[in-house]
């Protein structure tokens, strides 16, 4: 029976081990080529002498930082946005009983799956004509699509979870709503609001569909200009990597601090972990 | 009526202000004004699919069903339309069974490793698609790649990857599985972590095998999760768009052109917009009547999850 037990135990962490292998080789390989100097890429594998030329030539020697610092401003902003207009707006779908509650709700999560193309061609043409194409205003606009949804519906989920006595009371102590609202339920509700906000940063950074098409060359997000060390006739595999692992560091790093709210995120309230 | 105002009148608290009425609306409004900028697009949408619309001429002219017509004349359009099933199919079954799988072998035990892992396969998810799909071009790229020396130890020389017909299809799925697995993982895996222990208590001293108390129990309890994991999966990958256009842009020939790429090219590349259209309608089409089902599927999942809970707590 024991024995019967460990050789069950030894499967198991077998095949997750596997599986982490799966998820995680990709990563590490991508950060070990990002070391690799072009002589050393064709023929070593993993033992080879580290250099730091790849990142000196993508991060000092092409326009990777501007790439870098414009997704920072569209996506920074865009989630501002969504937190001061989708906050309240949670709180009215928590709180209040008004016609058409569900309707707009859900609305309001619809535009999460409206296909990205459907909204992006007839968009690029107004965008032209009132001169929003490639501009910062026009990304974030359109950004709204990605985290206003996420907000509302994350956040929505956790004021119905905070009880309503607490606002009453707070009522009662003379305070008006807007007092309660800020000095009750925001502290309250901070955990979900930072790791919702952070998540939503992390869906607006990796969003690739609407600045290729409705952005060109003054405002280019860091997805889509990645794409340029893959098409150049020389390959700079070193240089490839670069791109690639720095793009990728704030998205993994935001997501270690947010494993808790995780699931409620991802499930857009869904699912509550 | 005029009782009423002058009833109203006489007591004022038990009517409602008129503003208080108005409060969630007016909460509302900031957020509805700038997500509804996406009504206006896809009414455009359908009106302009009726005209012959481009980028190149300042003039158009209302055409009636001919784009429809052309489109559904077009073998390239159900060479789409198949393109965009078999994608979404293999992607989900293979996230779904795969992250099943995964979930339930993390979901029992509770070790360091477990949690470690917990946390580190979320990874792959945070990664853009877009930039997954650069990280493995670097590992099946067959001068540089890590993956043609591996299979090279197996006697395989020079595997295409994405640029065979044939195998085109399988990169695809398998960077789509890498980029997000982990959602379907760590969403049944929510659903496995706060199953209730009663009835699995019960069901071992009953003797069930783990067979029967998966079927039995475990599984009815962690629908509504699946169900919630293959919505979003199921959703994205019918419209998946990122991965495959940094892959190959639709290629080899037109081997991944699904629905998005190929309105993508008809719009962007043939700068046929009025034409690239009804093609992308089409996916909003299939996309919500699927969602739908879902969603039905998802609400009575909840409820026999929730009654066979019940049912349990009282036999035990």
């Amino acid at each position: 029976m024991r024995r019967k037990r460990m050789i069950n135990n030894a499967v198991k962490n077998g095949l997750l081990a596997l599986y982490a292998i799966f998820a995680l080789f990709p990563l590490f390989w991508m950060v070990l080529i990002s070391f690799k100097s072009d002589a050393q890429m064709f023929n070593t594998t993993f033992i080879f002498d580290p250099t730091l030329e790849n990142y000196e030539a993508v991060l000092l020697r092409t326009d990777y930082f501007k790439y870098f610092f414009d997704s920072v401003i569209v996506s920074v902003i865009a989630v501002l946005v969504s937190v001061l207009a989708g906050v309240p707006a949670a709180y009215a779908l928590a709180r209040y009983n008004f016609k058409k509650k569900e309707d707009l709700a859900f609305t309001i999560l619809s535009f999460r799956f409206a296909p990205e193309i459907l909204v992006v061609l007839p968009l690029f043409m107004i965008y032209q004509k009132i001169g929003l194409y490639d501009t910062y205003f026009g990304l974030i606009w359109v950004y709204q699509l990605i985290t206003m949804p996420l907000l509302i519906w994350v956040i929505r989920g956790y004021f119905e979870d905070i009880s309503v006595e607490i606002e009453h009371a707070a009522m009662v102590d003379g305070y008006t709503w807007w007092q309660v609202f800020l000095k009750r339920l925001l502290p309250l509700i901070k955990p979900g609001l930072v790791s919702a906000s952070l998540l939503a940063f992390i869906f607006a950074w990796n969003n690739f569909t609407f600045p290729l098409m409705l952005s060109g060359t003054k405002v280019e997000t860091i997805t889509v200009a990645s794409l340029k060390y893959i098409a150049s006739d020389t390959v700079h595999y070193g240089q490839m990597a670069v791109a690639a692992t720095v793009s990728a560091l704030p998205a993994v790093i935001f997501a270690l601090c947010i494993q808790k709210h995780l699931v409620r995120g991802l499930s857009f309230g869904a699912v509550k972990g | 009526m005029a009782f009423n105002k002058k009833d109203a009148a006489k007591n004022d608290l038990n009517t409602v202000p008129w503003l208080t009425k108005a409060r969630p609306y007016l909460i509302m409004a900031p957020s509805l004004l700038i997500t509804i900028g996406i009504l206006v697009p896809f009414a455009m949408a359908i009106y302009y699919s009726f005209t012959s619309y481009t980028f190149k001429l300042p003039t158009f002219k209302f055409v009636g069903l001919k784009n429809w017509l052309n489109m559904f004349k077009d073998p390239a359009f159900w060479h789409a339309i198949w393109v965009t099933i078999r994608y979404a199919f293999f992607a989900t079954i293979v996230e779904m069974g795969l992250g099943l799988g995964i979930a339930l072998l993390l979901g029992n035990t509770e070790n360091k490793f477990t949690k470690f892992l917990r946390v580190v396969l979320t990874f792959p998810l945070m990664v853009a698609p877009a930039i997954a799909t650069i990280i493995w071009q670097l590992m099946t790229n067959n001068s540089v790649g890590i993956l043609e020396k591996f299979l090279n130890i197996f006697g395989v020389y020079n595997f295409p990857w994405a640029a065979s017909h044939a195998t085109a299809m399988f990169t695809a799925v398998l960077i789509d599985t890498w980029v997000y697995c982990p959602f379907v993982i760590i969403l049944i895996l929510a659903g496995i972590q706060s199953l209730p222990k009663s009835p699995f208590e019960s069901a071992k001293i009953d003797g069930g095998s783990a067979w029967f108390n998966f079927r039995n129990l475990t599984l009815p309890m962690i629908k509504p999760c699946i169900y919630i994991a293959l919505l979003f999966r199921l959703m994205a990958s019918l419209q998946e768009f990122s991965i495959i256009f940094a892959l190959t842009k639709g290629g080899p020939g037109d081997t991944l052109m699904n629905l998005s790429v190929t309105a993508y090219n008809t719009g962007f590349a043939f700068q046929k917009f009025a034409a690239s259209l009804p093609i992308i309608l089409v996916l909003w089409v299939i996309v919500n009547l699927t969602a739908k089902q879902i969603v039905k599927k998802w609400q009575y999942s909840q409820k026999v999850a929730s009654g066979r809970d019940a049912a349990e707590g009282g036999k035990s």
